[in-house]
């Protein structure tokens, strides 16, 4: 079990192979990276609330580790200003089978999209910025769980 | 009581944090967002629609009826973001 908060960018598959490395014991890993899309969008700044992100990402994946039987798992969120294209977040679920590693690493995400603090910011090309409004839908996703 | 403010409540505030010492009278966060909003006009204005406000007490999330004390810290912010 990890978790980090960190500003520099991350290699999705070197998270993936550390994850695993010497096990023999997992059989599955799922995982899911997330990525600035572009478009109308310059850059995007993501602001957290140090202390309590961290926590409510142990709590994210400890709730994970009750419900499903893993054998590791990882969450890596960057802060800061991030472009287009750039990874802002993946978490990977292990388990001796698949259907607790897809289930788990999606469930990992529909919580911390809801109940971990972060918060984005949006750079326009014209150079406005607005801070993104949380959408309901998260919100019906994280309820899915029960 | 040490206050903290994330996103457009930050901006709005004008600060990220502040220490304040509201008085025996405030026992919930309603009461301490009441004593905030007085504050500053930006202070008004982040508070002005609490509907659009979350709250963590000593970095748990919380409720306007959460009780808060003098060592606590509280952070207003909106619904997150992430991911």
């Amino acid at each position: 079990m990890a978790v980090r908060v960190q500003s520099e960018a991350f290699d999705a598959a070197a998270e993936m192979a550390a994850l695993t490395a010497g096990r023999e014991d997992i059989g599955a890993v799922a995982s899911f990276t997330g990525l600035v899309r572009g478009g109308a969008i310059r850059a995007m700044t993501l602001e957290h609330y140090p202390g309590m992100t961290e926590r409510a990402l142990a709590a994210i994946e400890a709730e994970a580790h009750r419900r499903w039987p893993l054998k590791a798992s990882l969450i890596v969120h960057r802060v800061g200003r991030l472009l287009p294209g750039e990874p802002i977040v993946l978490v990977a679920a292990a388990s001796e089978g698949r259907h607790a590693a897809f289930e788990a690493a999606a469930f990992l995400m529909d919580y911390l999209k809801t109940d971990a603090p972060f918060w984005k910011c949006e750079e326009r090309a014209d150079g406005t910025s607005d801070w993104v409004d949380a959408r309901e839908a998260d919100g019906t996703a994280k309820a899915r769980w029960g | 009581m040490r206050v903290l403010y994330f996103a457009w409540v930050r901006e709005r505030a004008g600060c990220a944090a502040e220490d304040v010492a509201p008085g025996a009278g405030v026992t919930t966060v309603s009461d301490l967002a009441d004593f905030l909003a007085q504050l500053s006009p930006g202070h008004a204005a982040a508070f002005a629609d609490r509907t659009r406000l979350r709250v963590a007490v000593n970095q748990e999330q919380a409720g306007f009826d959460s009780p808060v004390a003098a060592n606590d810290e509280v952070a207003f912010f909106p619904p997150m973001t992430g991911g």
